[in-house]
């Protein structure tokens, strides 16, 4: 016979399974036989609070003191762990749920100062015999020397040991939450940023073409007239309040208007040329990304250079992203100067580039900054590329 | 029989792909006016080039192939291809581009905020993509030993090759141009031989085709494709929701400039398509009349291909076998390049870009990953192309279409219409319409002869796997209120807010 004989080969591959399983668990415990009890209770009550530590990092609301508070009862070991607010208990985990609302007025006292106080007797028991719940330790929560909350172990027999312990892991709850507050702080130091770095229309910019469309006034009225509108529609889409975030069709267009402004500062001398997959026109991008980038190789590319100068703007499709480039045959700089502008360090000096780098890392990531191609006489190209679609990046919001 | 004509055809077309691809020929000009620059894709231009990337080996022979063979039946196939776009418009196409999702996964992600369902919508879009790309090789196979005699493996070797360094090279990015072409290319491949052969047809007499008796009769064909309603019903539910889950479809709404354009766009992919499928059942019928039963050793699908031959012969049914044998090599590689470009996007972005990243500390330059990841999405379509029997064209791309239904129709339509839809939920409608429909096309793969309701159950999943798929999908939500995402209300109102109503909103708040 040739063929397998299938009932065998299963019951000597289930063997082999089991004995293989036996062997890996008598492993696992023997393994687990070094480590002395004092070290396993460590690790679980350390694990205990860094699961505890997960839900409180977005600050104190209902919902994370519900989920800390299971991990918290079990680092206790009382009946019962509530948390409150002044006026509103937030959560009630473990048994006796019926003393929930004794927790707020338990609560005031360590409310006001600030103290663990151990309560027992009359103020908390109830009339029913069976209930487990005899005692409780009110335990101060506070962020920056304020007391923003009450912990509360309920427990069928009060004991010094409760204290302490209540009392500690207040203080760890209360540290993480400053550590809540800190990442709030530091989100909203991140919007102020992305606020303060949205509409830095160059001041020079904002001079220079009024000089150049008064020079028209009296010439060529007509075109002074347009030239105002154009402005106009560029500082109104420049200090625009509403949304982030714009798509390059519309960024273009504003760059358009700004162009022709310089235009009509620089005649002649100012030649332009776009290639652009229309592919990418609809891609979203944080508005002014392009326009300080073109601003940039207008004023340090062309302004101190004899001649024509070109400025091109390319846009090319790269599947899942897009790259944008401006490049100029200006008269460069040198790459050392790039990278401390870039830094941060001057930043009055060069027109955005610092801003936009940062806007840009701040929305995509440290992967999606500028990257700047420039020597001294051989012009610069200032490229970058955006994702198509990244999460929370929208033109309607 | 090998004709030197056809075979011309075939390589300028490999090489002109090549070339589109190898220098990345943008056809966008160079220009100093932004007016020009500016201008977003037109409707028009993206629904031909959504033509293009759409009409595969399937409707270029298969459809006809099936028709010769099964009967009138099979004249649901391209209503159903149609009808798919229909679906869409109505459904999903505006909010879709609303989204602001390249890829589904990307969709996925941006409803329901998770990065467990944006990995198991990728993989399924590779699965999907490897399908859809098995007949495209299948296909070129046929083709290429038709017109050169060559052994069946290098019509499908050639146009692997042809893609993975086309897409490898970067240039099957912004083609847009080139794919709308593409359409009208094929049309013009299949319509003019067909005028062409119905003239000659007529010259001769206009004798009439020659069917067997159960031919033309409606949904009443016993053999072994029994239950004909079944299985009509769930093929044609498989092409009307399979066609949104389509990975090279959606991509290319992502050019329209906004909602409204996304519908038009829609609309006129309708029109193209519903010409071209006129054209299919016409080929059928000559082959009718040539071939009055198939001969020894000839596969349906071929027989596009074969009519040209026998009704004109000498150096007209030459040129005209040439149209048809270019033609069929353009959809091959507009379809499998598009697939091709989807799943390596995916490939590169989720698999292999992290990795790459990691091993080099974040200094790989990305297009390599991005090559390895090209090579990746079409060597093993190809290699299972080897492996598993022809089953005809149009059925294994229908088998794509089924999966696609089961999986991405339920997210998108429930994502897009019903507020309540959970994390939990959206990934059980997932995995249960992949599970289902992937395991049942595995067995009726590797085992081709099962007939009876299980036969048919087993090739026609979508009748069953999509209501499947929903419920499941829609329970676990109700059972998980919990986990129904935050942003939901948000994100449905910018779904469904037209582009004018949102932009008075924000001159608004000026």
């Amino acid at each position: 016979m040739t063929g397998i004989h299938w009932p065998t080969a299963v019951l000597v591959g289930g063997t082999v399974l089991l004995l293989w399983l036996g062997v890996a668990l008598l492993q696992r415990s023997r393994r687990r036989g070094f480590i002395s009890d004092t070290d396993r209770a460590t690790y679980a009550t350390l694990h205990t609070a860094s699961l505890a530590a997960r839900h409180l990092g977005d600050g104190l609301s209902p919902e994370a003191a519900e989920r800390a508070g299971r991990h918290l009862l079990s680092i206790l070991g009382a009946q019962a762990v509530s948390i409150a607010g002044p006026g509103s208990v937030l959560s009630w985990t473990g048994r006796g749920d019926h003393h929930r609302d004794l927790a707020v007025p338990l609560g005031e006292q360590t409310l006001g100062t600030g103290r663990t106080v151990a309560h027992r007797g009359d103020a908390v028991a109830c009339e029913d015999l069976e209930c487990p719940i005899r005692g409780a330790v009110t335990a101060p929560l506070a962020t920056d020397d304020l007391v923003v909350g009450t912990l509360t172990a309920w427990t069928d027999r009060p004991s010094p040991g409760l204290t302490r312990a209540t009392e500690e892991v207040a203080a760890w709850v209360s540290s993480q939450l400053a550590l809540a507050e800190l990442a709030r702080t530091r989100n909203r130091v991140m919007e102020a940023e992305l606020r303060a770095l949205r509409a830095q229309i160059s001041p020079h910019f904002i001079y220079n073409s009024l000089a150049a469309i008064a020079s028209f006034v009296r010439t060529d009225p007509d075109r002074a007239r347009e030239l105002l509108l154009d402005f106009a529609d560029f500082t109104r889409y420049a200090l625009r309040t509403g949304g982030t975030f714009t798509t390059l069709a519309e960024e273009l267009r504003n760059v358009e208007r700004y162009l022709v402004l310089e235009q009509a500062r620089f005649g002649d001398r100012l030649r332009v040329s776009l290639l652009v997959a229309p592919e990418v026109l609809p891609v979203t991008l944080p508005y002014l990304a392009v326009q300080p980038l073109v601003e940039n190789a207008v004023r340090h590319g062309l302004a101190s250079k004899e001649g024509i100068g070109h400025v091109s703007i390319t846009a090319t499709d790269l599947g899942s992203a897009a790259e944008i480039a401006i490049e100029d045959d200006g008269v460069g700089s040198e790459p050392e100067r790039i990278r401390t502008i870039l830094d941060g360090a001057h930043a009055h000096d060069s027109v955005g580039l610092g801003n936009v780098d940062a806007r840009l890392r701040q929305v995509y990531g440290d992967e999606f900054g500028l990257t700047v191609d420039t020597a001294p006489g051989a012009g610069t190209r200032v490229s970058f590329r955006v994702p198509k679609f990244a999460p929370g990046v929208h033109t309607q919001d | 029989m090998s004709s030197p004509l056809s075979l011309a055809a075939v390589v300028a077309v490999c090489l002109t792909t090549l070339v589109v691809g190898g220098l990345g020929l943008r056809l966008s000009r160079r220009t100093s006016d932004f007016y020009v620059a500016g201008r977003t894709v037109s409707p028009r231009l993206n629904a031909s080039a959504i033509g293009g990337e759409y009409l595969s080996a399937a409707s270029f022979l298969g459809v006809a192939g099936l028709v010769y063979g099964a009967g009138i039946d099979m004249l649901w196939l391209p209503v159903g291809y149609t009808l798919g776009y229909l679906v869409l418009l109505v459904m999903v196409a505006a909010p879709m581009r609303r989204s602001g999702a390249y890829t589904l996964p990307d969709f996925a992600e941006a409803r329901l905020g998770s990065r467990a369902v944006r990995l198991v919508s990728s993989v399924l879009v590779v699965a999907i993509g490897w399908l859809y790309l098995v007949p495209q090789f299948q296909g070129a196979g046929l083709t290429l030993t038709l017109v050169t005699g060559a052994p069946p493996w290098v019509g499908g070797f050639v146009v692997m090759v042809v893609i993975a360094a086309a897409v490898g090279a970067g240039g099957m990015r912004s083609i847009t141009f080139v794919q709308a072409v593409q359409y009208w290319i094929k049309l013009t491949a299949l319509a003019v031989p067909a005028f062409a052969l119905l003239f000659l047809w007529f010259r001769a007499g206009h004798p009439a085709p020659v069917v067997p008796p159960d031919w033309h009769a409606l949904l009443s064909r016993s053999g072994p494709d029994d239950h004909p309603v079944y299985r009509t019903v769930s093929v044609v539910l498989a092409l009307c929701l399979g066609t949104m889950g389509l990975p090279h479809v959606l991509v290319r709404y992502y050019t329209n400039p906004d909602g409204v354009g996304a519908r038009r766009t829609t609309v006129t992919v309708i029109a193209l398509l519903g010409v071209f499928y006129l054209l299919p059942p016409v080929y059928a019928a000559l082959g009718r009349v040539v071939y009055h039963e198939l001969p020894d050793g000839v596969r349906s699908d071929s027989i596009v291909l074969r009519i040209p031959g026998e009704l004109a012969g000498g150096l007209g049914g030459e040129v005209m076998t040439a149209m048809l044998a270019g033609g069929a090599f353009a959809a091959f590689l507009s379809t499998a390049s598009g697939l091709a470009m989807s799943v390596t996007g995916v490939i590169d972005q989720e698999v292999l870009r992290p990795r790459f990243s990691r091993l080099s500390g974040g200094d790989a330059p990305g297009i390599r990953g991005f090559r390895y990841a090209a090579v990746l999405a079409v060597v093993l379509p190809y290699l299972l192309s080897r492996a598993i029997e022809p089953m005809g064209l149009a059925t294994t791309v229908g088998l794509a279409f089924a999966v696609a239904a089961a999986t991405f129709a339920p997210l998108i339509i429930l994502g897009v219409w019903w507020p309540r839809l959970s994390v939990p939920g959206a990934m059980t409608g997932l995995l249960v319409g992949g599970v289902a429909t992937v395991a049942s096309l595995g067995v009726t793969m590797a085992r081709g002869d099962l007939d009876g309701w299980a036969g048919a159950l087993l090739a026609n999943p979508a009748l069953w796997a999509v209501p499947l798929a929903i419920t499941s999908a829609v329970v676990v939500s109700l059972a998980t209120p919990g986990r129904i995402p935050a942003s939901t209300t948000r994100i449905l109102v910018r779904l469904h807010t037209p582009e004018r109503v949102a932009l008075a909103r924000s001159r608004l708040r000026d």
